[in-house]
């Protein structure tokens, strides 16, 4: 197995693109990356997307994009795992690489959810979680993570308020993310007052609704340096699965899947999460945001929330997160999420993440989940120069 | 016209009644049913007929429902823990939502799920409420 | 006018297990009256309303599983499941099915809808005993349930309600009450209808009462009592349909009977008018107090016209089934106190497209 780098980034502002389409938004990010890298070709291209079909109508994304950037003939196909469509379609980009099938593969992450009315979007969403036994009682996707939460604040003694600065810390690394959706400022009363969207989790516990696209360009890391000044390498690259349905698993918040496929990760880079220098988590709502630590091995049991509250997960706390804004004020368009934390923690690496700079960043973790927790991918990513 | 029915009609044993499966090598009771016991791994086929009676593990008040539930907001949501041991997701009836907390005891009642617009079939299957 | 016919089967016949269902939700006729006339109050004090989910199937299938829970039988055991009732949610496709599903009866026995107005539940029940009498079978489910609708503003509006029962109907010696006796009586009198495709009823006003409530009520009563050489004094109890709370007094006095005799099942003053769910649920909440050897009345009346009358008396076995089902009165408390504007909500009186 060959090991495999990024060479190339690239990702459009994330926010309401009235004026562009899905093919557009795959398209700007795949060309941002390929300038990046330096490249007009590439072997393979794999799109990640969760809901183009439902939403703008149109499914087969890999030809369609392929065509889009003029790579006439290459190996293109869509990759879906729900929420964590993105990051799946890097896992397949590496596995093309690392197999040596590919050498050059283009990976982009899009979505397009603001063409259709809120209210089928809410039910796009659903589909990441169990029609029959989920989504058929009336339960969205909010609803899911509501259960959690409520659930986690039962058995743990938190808070509502105690989740705030998940959303706080979110909206000030924004602040300097120009790629980001939301250029604001809250506070904890602002997050206290947020009208309810299905008890508990509040407007600002959720992330917003948003279109946009990111891409990497990857390589063999033998000869990555030789096309870039910066490559970072993919240093683990795990899935893990867990039950669709939030009642099919054994211990809800434990987030079995994140908890595996973290643990794979760490063992295929040979660390543990005390090496991890930042990580760009899934923070789809505040108890994801938990659950994820935990499973990660950033805190214990029922102690993620600590974690915000002691304001270990800012920039400069013990294990800083959404380090450009994360889902909840970078944005969440969701087959697009899982390449945005890899484009976000290559900039880091590559010490271009700004005036949210972390410093002598080496090791960055991504960790993208798809639906309440049933897919979770990880990656490691490491500074090559 | 021709609607689509088969989906909702092959669930209509566990939607309207709450049936089961128990595994007939670990004894485990399942739900929803499944061809492999989640348990030991094993087939598992036998229908079993649940009590009905559980408890709220979570719940969440829904006010920003998805398609086909818009006439029913606000309405409560819940994980139930069923006595035989199996979760499931089902709605709350019968209870105003800040009457609701967890540990209720809850049982099982066939009520109008959706229906599918104005001339399109009515979805039954089970809801919980407070313990009569 | 041809021969009286008292329905007596070859096999005797009885209920082995009866259950009710009332939704919780209750309008009070002064809540109407605020809407539709500025002050005042109704004929009942409240009625009860079905909720957003709830609809005749669901009031029936809750109905059964209590008439299951009593019987102790299993429901492969039952050989027909019909359903009474003028406000089945399908036009067409039977509620039956759905209760008989829901309950676990299928697939091998008989299932249909039944209409007659609000007697449309007794005509189910007899059907039953003719089933079980003839011994074509063993047990048959029969329930009558609506979620009625009154025309808004309309004096039906008052007491249109929701709420059913069922019973399962089994052999003499395994039932809580034995029939004794049935009859029905019919004519065609137009006093309450609804045209195919008409959301409301229409009714003929005063009509409504002499020459249909009454006349058939009465006529049946009279009839089965003569015929069974009993009077009034011969019963510790009686039930009349009751679209109100005035009607079903003044036609007990006028059949002998006293206050007391209809106190246990005269429901409509709280809970208003439940159509085919009426006269049985009312039926089923003096079941809920009577003693072994007691005897009831219960007289039907449907629109259109016609009234099912019975005789029933009370055995021993009531009192070990009586408690494995929630009583009437259980649901008749448990009430939740909704105003105008979340009623026509729930009853779909609002226009959403």
């Amino acid at each position: 197995m060959r090991k495999v780098a990024i060479i190339g980034i690239g990702q459009t502002k994330v926010g309401e693109h009235w004026s562009l389409g899905i093919r557009d938004l795959a398209l700007q990010a795949s060309l941002a990356a390929l300038r990046d890298a330096n490249l007009e070709k590439v072997d393979a291209l794999y799109v990640g997307n969760m809901m183009s079909g439902e939403i703008t109508g149109q499914e087969h994304l890999g030809a369609l994009v392929a065509d889009a950037l003029g790579l006439r003939g290459v190996e293109a196909m869509k990759i879906e795992a729900a929420c964590a469509s993105g990051s799946a379609a890097l896992r397949v980009g590496t596995l093309a690489v690392a197999s040596g099938m590919a050498d050059l593969v283009l990976v982009v992450g899009v979505e397009k959810m603001l063409d259709t009315s809120g209210r089928e979007t809410t039910s796009a969403l659903a589909m990441a979680a169990d029609a029959e036994y989920e989504v058929s009682q009336g339960v969205s996707f909010v609803a899911l993570n509501a259960l959690l939460m409520r659930r986690y604040m039962h058995e743990y003694g938190w808070k509502r308020e105690d989740f705030a600065n998940f959303a706080v810390v979110a909206h000030e690394n924004a602040m300097n993310n120009p790629n980001a959706m939301f250029h604001l400022r809250i506070t904890p009363e602002k997050y206290a007052k947020a009208p309810m969207i299905a008890t508990p989790v509040g407007l600002l516990d959720a992330s917003p609704v948003s279109d946009g696209a990111a891409a990497v360009v990857l390589a063999p890391a033998d000869y990555a340096r030789t096309l870039s000044p910066a490559p970072v390498l993919i240093r683990a690259s795990a899935v893990a699965t867990a039950p669709v349905a939030v009642h099919d698993r054994k211990d809800p918040l434990a987030l079995e899947a994140a908890r595996l496929s973290a643990r794979k990760a760490y063992e295929a880079a040979g660390v543990g999460p005390e090496a991890i220098d930042f990580f760009e988590l899934h923070d789809a709502f505040t108890i994801m945001s938990a659950l994820s630590l935990e499973a990660a091995g950033f805190a214990e049991r029922g102690r993620g929330v600590a974690l915000a509250v002691e304001g270990e997960i800012t920039r400069t706390g013990r294990i800083p997160i959404a380090t450009m804004g994360g889902l909840k004020a970078r944005g969440h368009p969701v087959g697009a999420t899982g390449m945005y934390q890899v484009v976000e923690a290559a900039l880091q690496l590559r010490g271009l993440a700004g005036a949210n700079q972390i410093p002598n960043a080496r090791l960055g973790m991504t960790q993208n989940i798809g639906g309440s927790g049933a897919t979770i991918i990880t990656h490691i990513l490491e500074r090559m120069v | 016209m021709i609607e689509k029915v088969a989906d909702n009609w092959r669930l209509r044993g566990q939607r309207y009644r709450l049936e089961g499966e128990v595994c007939p090598h670990c004894g485990a009771v399942i739900f929803p049913p499944r061809d492999i016991c989640p348990e030991c791994g094993k087939p598992a086929k036998e229908p079993k007929p649940l009590s009905g009676r559980g408890e709220v593990y979570s719940f969440s008040t829904v006010y920003s429902p998805p398609e086909g539930f818009e006439a029913y907001v606000p309405y409560t949501v819940a994980l139930v823990k069923l006595e035989e041991g199996p979760m499931v997701t089902a709605q709350l009836t019968d209870v105003a939502p800040d009457e609701v907390e967890i540990g209720m005891k809850v049982e099982m009642v066939t009520r109008k799920l959706r229906a599918r617009g104005e001339e399109g079939t009515i979805i039954y299957g089970y809801k919980f409420r407070p313990m009569l | 006018m041809g021969e009286v016919k008292v329905m007596r089967s070859r096999r005797a016949v009885g209920i082995v297990g009866y259950g009710s269902y009332i939704p919780m939700y209750r309008l009070s006729d002064a809540e109407i009256a605020r809407v539709w006339k500025g002050g005042g109050r109704g004929p009942v004090e409240e009625k009860a309303v079905a909720g957003l989910d709830e609809d005749t199937v669901t009031i029936a299938i809750e109905a059964a599983r209590n008439a299951l829970a009593r019987a102790g039988i299993p429901s492969q055991a039952l050989q027909a499941v019909w359903v009474g009732s003028e406000s089945p949610p399908y036009a067409v496709k039977p509620a039956s099915t759905l209760v008989a599903e829901a309950i676990g009866a299928t697939p091998w026995h008989l299932a249909a809808d039944f209409e007659f107005a609000c007697k449309a539940g007794t005509e189910a029940l007899q059907a039953a005993m003719g089933l079980v009498g003839s011994e074509m079978g063993d047990y048959a489910l029969a329930i009558g349930a609506d979620t009625a609708q009154g025309r808004p503003g309309d004096q039906l509006e008052y007491t249109a309600a929701s709420g059913g029962t069922a019973f399962i109907v089994g052999p003499a010696e395994e039932a809580l009450a034995r029939c004794l006796g049935s009859l029905s009586y019919v004519t065609d009198t137009p006093d309450f209808w609804r045209r195919a495709y008409q959301h409301y009823p229409r009714h003929g006003g005063r009509f409504t009462g002499e020459p249909a409530y009454f006349h058939h009520i009465e006529s049946a009563a009279r009839a089965l009592m003569e015929a069974m050489g009993m009077t009034a004094a011969d019963f510790r109890y009686a039930v009349f349909h009751q679209p109100n709370v005035k009607f079903p007094r003044r036609v007990a006095k006028r059949l002998g009977f006293t206050p007391e005799q209809i106190a246990p099942g005269l429901l409509s003053g709280r809970i208003g008018n439940t159509y085919a769910g009426a006269a049985i649920t009312g039926f089923s909440a003096t079941l809920d107090v009577a003693r072994p050897g007691d005897r009831i009345l219960l007289v039907s009346f449907g629109s259109g016209a016609g009234s099912d009358a019975f005789v029933w008396e009370v055995t021993e076995k009531i009192e070990a089934r009586r408690d494995l089902a929630p009583t009437v009165e259980a649901y008749i408390r448990r009430r939740v106190e909704i105003d105008y504007a979340l009623y026509v909500r729930y009853r779909g009186k609002i226009l959403m497209k």
